[in-house]
């Protein structure tokens, strides 16, 4: 624990200047769109309090708008907005817009029948009546209303990293497809302790009494424009291309970190998740993405390879990985699974990932059809004896290996199967094959090589360019550390790749990372 | 000074106030009485146009009001709530102050207003930081009384003024009322369903049911020629003590006997009325009282029996005005 302790606070050390940039610019995205949708809300607000027939559609509109998943939310905004801050800012506006609206118009709609009647009797008009009556005494609700925005929008930004927004997300989401711990409590905490002291120091402001409450809403804005001019201090790119690399590229050896090391390549880089990256690159938002070689999309959106000269990136080839209790239990599977072996090339799979990427055929129609095609289909005997728990990391490839091997074990043997499929990142996926919760997945040899057993650069480099000594390192050392079995590799080769769109990289000239870099560094 | 002519107000199909007449010459306190429902409170609402009537007139000082900016009207006119709205995140001194600033006073103006009032008021100036929350319902009445005086409007609209308050602040503050000389130039509407606040307080009084006026008239022609049974018995329950209080020593002055026997020196003014006479009787360990008649220069001196036969012999005479 306390080593764990240690190197945590070591690894905050090392990356201080990402860690701050990162927090600025989360601190900032949270309270543009915070300031936005408060100067959206409030007179929203104020409106559907005096026309009480808008209320109901004004805050059914806005609750609707909130029961959106967030990822979603952020997916849409991108044929609209493209990527980068204007969709995220516009996705959190949206979702900090319902609190504040409902609070105001609750808070104005509350204040007392009689001291309103007061008012009008006085003789006070009705923007008099609003400003120094209405909003002051409904203060303390709209205040709870911006609070709760502030912290729903300290949550959600953390996804904004997957629309090349920055952000501590890029900790998070960059740990998490790392399998490294460190790097995720390195985004984590500060989020939570920005959601914690923001929280806390909103609850002050509300708990003060009427007098200073004026005081502190006018210095609310100036406070709020302040935090939200962050976003723009870490912003100083230069540069004619922009690359958008996945958060798990950027922390790898063999992704940003080797890009730079071994090529020296400089170039404005934005953080993007992988669903949105090909597409941003067809749309001209990016000039360079880092792909997967076998990726359907390669195809659907024209895209080349840039070739590794340097060899930085490693062989991923695919294989289950099976845990050693499962073998004693299911003795048939080791030898189904292998029915698999040398049949999907790296054509095959990008043509199979081509299939359901892009053309939107199910994964269990693209496993059943390449499987008839090769005379392995078998129909269902629907076995009883035992469960086979089948897991799959969160992209199509993996669902279409998933069904392929749901498809022979329920055809050659007596074992059901059930798949769990969707389980995000390599850490969610191995942490379910350690903790029994599955009994295999297909990893790849890179993967296993340098996301799970974390090699030392020198093994890495020395095992680098040999895909048998890689496969024959990562089998023995799960073996030895995990129980785990590495099978039969099934072929292909999905290592990481460079990719640009195929007509800019024949205009520049650019077939090689090395050119890639001789054009970025001269310009 | 307020004429309101052939006032209605409906909701929907109900009559709120239908068809309701009144006048109320200039320094007149007029009250308008009735149970809760009967319209009184929209009717005062209409006059500083809260609430638009839904056909009649009201003319302040000859002005019809649906012609005036329903802001620059309320200005000239106060008004004082049942729940007192002071606003709560504003001082006292803030609260009074609104009007004034309203109608842009400039600061010394206002505050040396603000400080005559208090005094009149009997409000400790200490209060003028403190927030309507830290004071009583008493002072916050008073504040609230304060507030519709501070601009010298000459018409004055209350709504229940003293409603919320319990029984014996209610008499502390009538009494205060009443000896206001602040009030004494001002046109007052008070709407209240209290019968012994409204004939403590009103020169005039206009009972109201379902809407419409039932009848109006000075406090003794309502007790002592009701026009009709629902007057009788609104009025039934306080009758012997309205009518004790509706009536005054001077009054009943020629049937009175003097004894002649002043055995003591303490004297009662014949401005007071009955009530207050006999429970001088209570208080005394004396079996007579002395009163005195500024208006003759008189003083009778008489026992129980003597006064109750001259107020009945006062009360079988067949006109009382």
């Amino acid at each position: 624990m306390n080593e764990q302790q240690q190197s945590l606070l070591d690894f905050m050390r090392q990356q201080s200047d990402k860690l701050l940039s990162q927090t600025l610019e989360h601190i900032g995205l949270t309270f543009i769109s915070l300031l936005l949708a408060v100067m959206i809300g409030l007179p929203l607000g104020i409106l559907i309090a005096r026309k009480k027939q808008l209320s109901g559609s004004v805050l059914g509109f806005a609750g609707v708008l909130q029961t959106i998943p967030s990822i979603a939310l952020l997916g849409f905004m991108i044929p609209l907005l493209g990527i980068g801050p204007k969709p995220a800012i516009v996705a959190l506006l949206l979702y900090a817009l319902l609190p504040i609206i409902r609070n105001t118009y609750t808070g104005i709609t509350g204040v007392d029948v009689s001291i309103k009647e007061a008012a009008v009797a006085m003789g006070m008009s009705k923007w008099q009546i609003l400003k120094q009556v209405e909003l002051p005494l409904a203060m303390p609700v709209i205040l709870a209303g911006i609070r709760t925005a502030t912290v729903i929008n300290v949550g959600v930004a953390t996804l904004a990293s997957y629309i090349a927004a920055g952000g501590l997300g890029e900790f998070i989401f960059g740990g998490i497809s790392l399998n490294n711990t460190n790097m995720i409590l390195a985004g984590a905490i500060p989020a939570a302790l920005l959601a914690i002291v923001f929280d806390f120091l909103l609850s002050l402001i509300q708990k003060m009494n009427f007098r200073k409450v004026r005081l502190g809403v006018y210095a609310l804005p100036v406070i709020t424009l302040l935090l939200a001019s962050f976003y723009f201090i870490p912003s100083a790119y230069g540069g004619k291309l922009t690359a958008g690399f996945t958060p798990e590229f950027m922390g790898r050896q063999d992704g940003n970190l080797g890009l730079r090391d071994r090529y020296g390549l400089k170039i404005h880089t934005i953080v993007i998740s992988d669903a949105v990256m090909y597409k941003a690159a067809y749309e001209k938002e990016l000039d360079v993405i880092s792909g997967y070689s076998t990726d359907g999309r390669l195809k659907a959106y024209d895209l080349v390879v840039l070739d590794d000269d340097k060899h930085i990136f490693p062989p991923y080839y695919a294989a289950p990985i099976v845990s050693e209790v499962a073998l004693k239990k299911f003795p048939e599977l080791e030898r189904t699974l292998n029915m698999l072996s040398g049949t999907i090339t790296d054509s095959i799979m990008t043509e199979l990932n081509y299939r359901t990427d892009y053309l939107h055929q199910s994964p269990e129609r693209v496993a059943k059809e390449f499987l008839e095609s090769k005379n392995l289909y078998k129909p269902a005997r629907n076995g009883k004896a035992g469960i086979v728990r089948i897991g799959s990391k969160i992209f199509g490839e993996q669902y279409i290996l998933a069904n392929m091997y749901a498809m022979l074990i329920r055809g050659y043997t007596n074992y059901d199967v059930s798949t769990k499929t969707g389980l995000g990142g390599t850490k969610i996926c191995f942490d379910a094959l350690t903790n029994n919760q599955i009994d295999f997945y297909p990893e790849y040899t890179g993967t296993g090589l340098l996301a799970i057993l974390q090699a030392q650069p020198q093994t890495v480099n020395k095992l680098m360019s040999d895909k048998e000594r890689t496969y024959n390192f990562v089998k023995a050392e799960f073996n030895k550390r995990y129980n785990i079995k590495w099978l039969t590799p099934i072929g292909f080769n999905n290592a990481y790749a460079l990719m640009m769109r195929r007509k800019q990289a024949q205009e520049l000239n650019v077939r090689t990372i090395s050119e890639l870099k001789n054009h970025t560094n001269t310009n | 000074m307020i004429k309101a002519d052939n006032l209605s107000k409906h909701f929907g199909a109900i009559k709120a106030v239908d068809k309701v007449s009144f006048e109320v010459t200039e320094g007149e306190t007029m009250v308008l009485l009735g149970t809760s429902g009967c319209g009184k409170t929209t009717t005062l609402k209409m006059l500083n146009r809260l609430i638009e009537p839904t056909s009649g007139t009201i003319s302040i000082n000859g002005r019809d009001v649906a012609s005036r900016q329903p802001e620059e009207l309320r200005r000239g006119i106060g008004y004082v709530l049942q729940n007192n709205g002071l606003f709560p995140h504003y001082t006292v001194a803030q609260n009074i102050a609104v009007v004034p600033n309203l109608l842009k006073w400039d600061r010394a103006k206002t505050q040396k207003r603000t400080t005559e009032l208090m005094e009149k008021l009997h409000l400790s100036v200490q209060y003028l930081n403190a927030y309507p929350n830290e004071l009583s319902g008493g002072q916050q009445q008073r504040v609230g009384l304060a507030r519709a005086l501070v601009a010298d409007a000459p018409v004055l609209l209350m709504d229940e003024p003293f409603g919320a308050l319990d029984n014996v602040t209610r008499t502390k503050i009538h009494a205060e009322f009443k000896a206001l000389d602040e009030l004494k130039r001002k046109t007052i509407i008070m709407v209240t369903h209290d019968v012994q606040e409204a004939f403590a307080l009103g020169d005039r009084i206009v009972i109201m049911d379902k809407g419409r006026i039932v009848q109006q008239g000075t406090p003794q022609e309502l007790l002592f020629t009701p026009a009709n049974d629902f007057v009788k018995d609104f009025l039934k329950e306080q009758h012997l003590q309205l009518e004790l209080r509706s009536v005054k020593l001077t009054d009943i002055w020629p049937g009175l006997t003097d004894t002649g026997r002043k055995t003591h020196t303490d004297l009662l003014s014949a401005d007071e009325n009955m009530w207050t006479a006999l429970e001088g009787f209570k208080f005394t360990q004396h079996d007579n009282i002395n009163i005195i008649n500024q208006h003759t220069r008189e003083i009778k001196s008489v026992g129980f029996e003597a006064l109750m036969s001259a107020y009945y012999q006062y009360k079988k005479q067949p006109h009382h005005e």
